[in-house]
């Protein structure tokens, strides 16, 4: 006993020492772990607090409302539609294929889509809405909302999307939207975060895309507060931003229906430019394609059906493409001739049908001449021959300079989508673009609007409206931004020979209303108005000498892509010009057979804003135009009410 | 052995116990499980019917168990030790066959009205195991390396088992609480610098040759260890519950956001917030004032204990002291180097005031000892 007390005491006196040293151990971790507590709740507690603070709020971008676009009375030609979609909550749903069914059960929904509908509604947060079906019509979104009871999760919701009333009648113009691709985004520098936004939507193509910065608006904000989930709990703070602007265009919605109405059935393209203010009243390429149908989603299907149409439906020909204007470039040729006293107007150029020059030959089209033939009457008869020789006296930079003075070989500020500049050749540019010399043959082709000359309709158009006033029209498209109107296109006097002018409409004018003239049947005269115009036949082929050997072949028995393109270009009324107008038809033939009469049917329509009377039509073709203004009015018969704009 | 045996010249007797019952500890545990009560309310939007009111009437059981355990006689806990630690052990083997199954470890055994953790009762087990081992072993035997066979599987058997489950929390707290317990007994200094400087190289040995061609574990194995010890480097899995632990304890500042005020709590980043994570909801609102003084709280528990085992003659009840004394220090210290990104986060909860019966239960039945070998100290 002695000896355990003695072991037990010496045991009592080491745990004592081993515990005041554990003790000590524990009180030195105690320190530590307070220390720990200073440092990161006071030493470093505002760092953590911002932290926390990025944690728990979330900026939402409010994506902004889309400016309309109108014509200039006030007709949306781009608008907002309120949209309505299904959407499943899958928190609020329970058993979500139970809910899906009832809702199978009361409408036709795809299965695939029910599938799909499933799969991303487990693949989110359950709080996050699920879009089942977007675009319901009202019926279905009432049959909804009665059998809310039995459809847990299931909500209609509405949103905005974008809308064109005319659909495919200003789909060139206006353009469409879509969804923000990834592509745009590489495009863009320094993204507006909007953007970013899933399947925000901006423009494509036409106005929408060029006039995109004004039409989008600016994003508004929310702060919200969310939690580790990202479920928005309560909203902090909202800044609405600021909606697109709305733009008026100066198209005019009934003659752009009208244009595109008469061009149907050809791959043809037309510009009507007033000369009050040198807005562009109509601008159309046929055939066209349902812009609405690419905001929704395009089925592969119909994109391939467009784009492997030969007549190209996507193509905006009145500007992207550019032909060679043949004879409508013979205005250019003249005045570049009579401004530099080159040519006096009453002499006389012999055409035999032909002439060589540096050994080649160089057809007219009327293969036995004119004989002699001045000024006036090469243009109102079209003869080539006069071209070719006064355009070596005049040489080509002087006719390019003048080309370019009439708008041509320059791009135009239309805010559409691919605007070609066109080509008005010279010799630096064949130096600078082919590497190759000019040769006096290029001159003679250029005469006539062939060889390296490009014109676009738009071009052709301004060409037109800056000779019908001599002043340098500049086409304009936009009228106004948000009621604040935009400067017009008149532009200062060109300083042309205004004697020189006169000469040139003259003939122009001739061309029309002369018996010999080119357009002698497509006149009009509304009492005493009268246009004056000027046709053109453009060559896409060459033809050899072998095919001239065995006689001309005629157009229409050439297959459709090898056939001449028809332009045609006028200004009305003559005596105080209003409208300027091009047409071309691809692969038209003629330019007096298939592109005047629709340019006189287009400029009646804009000279009397409508269905002109049949009077002022010559008497032999009043019937076949009261058949084609009934077939007409058929196809435009739906009506668009015009709304004032904001 | 009885009473007898001791040289005691007064030990209370009857209702004059409850005088002698150390009541300064028990306001100390009532204070800090009221501030648990505090961070319940807080954590569970106040909804006290959630984590609150349960844990209050579990409190108020441990309570009563307590001063019902207090009441007994020290020798006989002494006495009873190994039937205790075979039954603690026999529950924690029957939780691999039976265990309910929480946070994808094998941990309960459902009892009907609770929900038992044996590993929780394993570690008072192995300290009353100990102390009576220790307790009945002539001291010159204590360093004799065959009586140190028995305390090293009283040890490691749960262990092992604890181990398997997988509860490294547990595991890791029933190792130190041993070891500290061998330590007290006055196991030779020179056994735990062997198994130190063991460990030590053994880490050196495995760490040192990642990457070379003796490499010792798998390259997976390695980025588990990586991730371990430092979860941020896996910020989306492993890191995330402790970057959102140190923001919300870190954004606390010197007062705190306020009572229910925390957003870290509030909106959910933090994960675990009733049980292993309550300490930063309650750095978040109380800040550093309210954590430092729950750390004070703790540190003056162990001060009393450790002051009590000081002053018993009673080598057992000492023992029993001082290991309880370590096993809840090691709780509050993991739970709060885990939090405060000191340690790797291990599933150990904070004493008193992390949401779980069994804890808290167990952890007042472990004071009753403590209760028990204060009041029936030799005066």
């Amino acid at each position: 006993m002695k000896r355990a007390n003695r072991d037990s005491a010496e045991a009592n006196r080491m745990m004592s020492r081993r515990a005041m040293l554990l003790g000590s151990v524990q009180l030195g971790m105690v320190g530590l772990l307070g220390w720990r507590m200073h440092d990161m709740q006071v030493d470093q507690a505002d760092d953590f607090r911002l932290l926390a603070e990025e944690n728990r709020i979330n900026l939402r971008l409010l994506p902004p409302t889309r400016g309309i676009v109108y014509d200039i009375n006030g007709v949306a030609l781009a608008e907002n539609e309120q949209n309505y979609r299904i959407v499943l909550r899958r928190e609020d749903a329970g058993d979500i294929d139970v809910v899906l069914a009832r809702l199978a059960r009361l409408m036709p929904i795809d299965p695939a889509v029910i599938e799909r509908t499933r799969e991303e509604a487990l693949a989110r947060p359950s709080f996050t809405p699920v879009t089942i079906m977007d675009r319901v019509s009202w019926e279905d979104i009432s049959k909804v909302n009665v059998n809310a009871p039995a459809l847990p999760g299931i909500t209609a919701e509405v949103g905005l999307s974008r809308k064109y009333p005319l659909g495919s009648d200003t789909a060139h113009v206006v353009g469409y939207v879509g969804p923000v691709s990834d592509y745009d985004l590489g495009r863009i520098e320094d993204p507006d975060p909007v953007l970013l936004i899933p399947r925000f939507q901006i423009g494509k193509t036409g106005v929408e895309a060029k006039l995109e910065d004004l039409l989008r608006g600016s994003a508004g904000n929310q702060q919200v507060e969310v939690n580790n989930l990202g479920r928005v709990m309560r909203e902090l703070d909202r800044q609405e931003g600021d909606a697109g602007a709305d733009v008026q265009l100066t198209i005019d919605h009934k003659l752009q229906r009208y244009v595109e109405a008469r061009m149907d059935g050809e791959s043809a393209s037309a510009v009507v430019i007033d000369l009050e203010d040198g807005g562009i009243r109509a601008i159309a390429s046929a055939p066209s394609f349902d812009p609405n149908q690419f905001v929704r989603g395009i089925s592969t299907a119909n994109w391939r059906a467009l784009n492997d149409d030969i007549y190209r439906p996507l193509a905006s020909k009145a500007v992207q493409d550019a032909y060679p204007p043949g004879s409508t470039f013979k205005m250019v040729t003249l005045l570049a001739a009579l401004e530099n006293g080159d040519v006096d107007p009453e002499e006389t150029v012999y055409c035999p049908g032909h002439t060589d020059v540096a050994g080649t030959r160089f057809h007219c089209w009327r293969s036995w001449g004119h004989g002699n033939i001045n000024l006036h009457e090469s243009l109102k008869q079209s003869c080539d021959c006069y071209y070719y020789d006064v355009s070596q006296r005049v040489g080509i930079d002087k006719i390019a300079e003048m080309a370019r003075k009439l708008g041509l070989g320059t791009r135009h500020p239309v805010p559409m989508s691919a605007v070609s500049a066109g080509i008005a050749p010279d010799k630096e540019w064949k130096r600078q673009s082919r590497g190759e010399d000019w040769r006096i043959g290029d001159t003679v082709n250029a005469s006539i609007g062939q060889g390296y000359v490009l014109a676009s309709p738009l071009q052709l158009a301004v060409m037109t409206a800056r000779l019908a006033t001599g002043r340098e029209i500049i086409p304009q498209l936009v009228h106004t931004i948000n009621g604040v109107p935009q400067p017009t296109g008149l532009g200062e006097s060109l300083g042309l020979n205004e004697n020189m002018l006169r000469r040139v409409r003259q003939s122009m004018y001739d061309v029309v209303n002369h018996q010999r003239g080119t357009a002698y049947g497509k006149r009009f005269n509304a009492d005493g108005v009268r246009m004056a115009g000027k046709t053109g036949t453009s060559q896409v082929r060459r033809i050899t000498v072998e095919e001239r050997a065995a006689g001309v072949t005629r157009n229409e028995d050439l297959p459709w892509r090898r056939r001449d393109h028809a332009l045609w270009v006028n200004f009305a009324p003559f005596d105080n010009p209003r409208y300027a107008v091009a047409v071309v038809v691809e692969h038209g033939g003629g330019g007096s057979t298939a592109a005047a009469p629709i340019g006189r049917d287009i400029t009646l329509q804009a000279l009397f804003d409508g269905e002109p009377p049949l009077d002022v039509y010559p008497s032999g073709v009043r019937g076949e135009i009261a058949e084609q203004q009934e077939r007409i009015r058929n196809m435009t018969a739906d009506g668009v009410s015009p709304r004032e704009p904001a | 052995m009885s009473y007898l045996e001791y040289n005691t010249r007064y030990v209370p007797t009857g209702l004059r116990k409850l005088l002698h019952v150390h009541w300064p500890i028990v306001l100390l545990l009532t204070a800090v499980a009221g501030y648990g009560f505090l961070m319940l309310y807080s954590v569970s939007g106040g909804r006290p019917g959630l984590w609150m009111e349960p844990q209050m009437e579990r409190f108020a059981l441990g309570m009563t168990m307590m001063i019902v355990f207090a009441m007994i006689p020290v020798w006989f806990y002494r006495n009873m030790a190994f039937v205790a630690y075979f039954i603690a052990l026999a529950l924690v083997v029957a939780v691999e066959f039976v265990g309910v199954t929480g946070g994808g470890a094998q941990r309960w055994i459902d009892l009907g009205f609770m929900r038992l953790q044996p590993s929780e009762l394993m570690k008072i087990g192995v300290v009353v195991a100990l102390a009576a081992y220790y307790d009945w072993l002539p001291q010159h035997k204590v360093s004799h390396p065959l009586w140190l066979v028995l305390p090293l599987l009283i040890i490691f058997v749960p262990t092992a088992f604890v181990v398997l489950q997988p509860d490294l929390g547990t595991a890791i707290l029933l190792l130190a609480g041993g070891g500290a317990m061998m330590f007290f007994a006055g196991v030779h200094w020179a056994y735990f610098a062997t198994v130190f400087s063991a460990a030590g190289g053994l880490v050196w040995a495995v760490m040192a040759s990642r990457g070379t061609d003796w490499q010792i574990l798998e390259n997976y194995q390695y980025r588990r260890i990586d991730i371990f010890l430092d979860p941020a480097s896996d910020p989306l899995d492993a890191g995330y519950n402790i970057t959102q632990a140190t923001i919300a304890l870190g954004s606390g500042g010197w007062t705190g956001r306020g009572f229910m005020q925390g957003t870290q709590t509030r909106l959910d980043f933090l994960p675990e917030a009733h049980t292993d994570f309550i300490f930063t909801t309650l750095a978040e609102e109380f800040g550093f004032v309210g954590a430092f003084t729950l750390l004070i709280l703790y540190a003056l528990i162990i001060f009393f204990c450790v002051a009590s085992a000081l002053t018993n003659t009673n080598r057992f009840a000492a023992l029993v002291t001082l290991g309880v004394a370590v096993t809840f220090f090691l709780y509050f210290a993991v739970n709060m180097s885990m939090v405060m990104g000191l340690a790797p986060v291990v599933g150990v909860p904070l004493p008193l005031v992390s949401y779980g019966g069994s804890a808290m239960l167990v952890l007042l039945i472990a004071f009753g000892l403590v209760q028990s070998a204060h009041v029936h100290k030799p005066r």
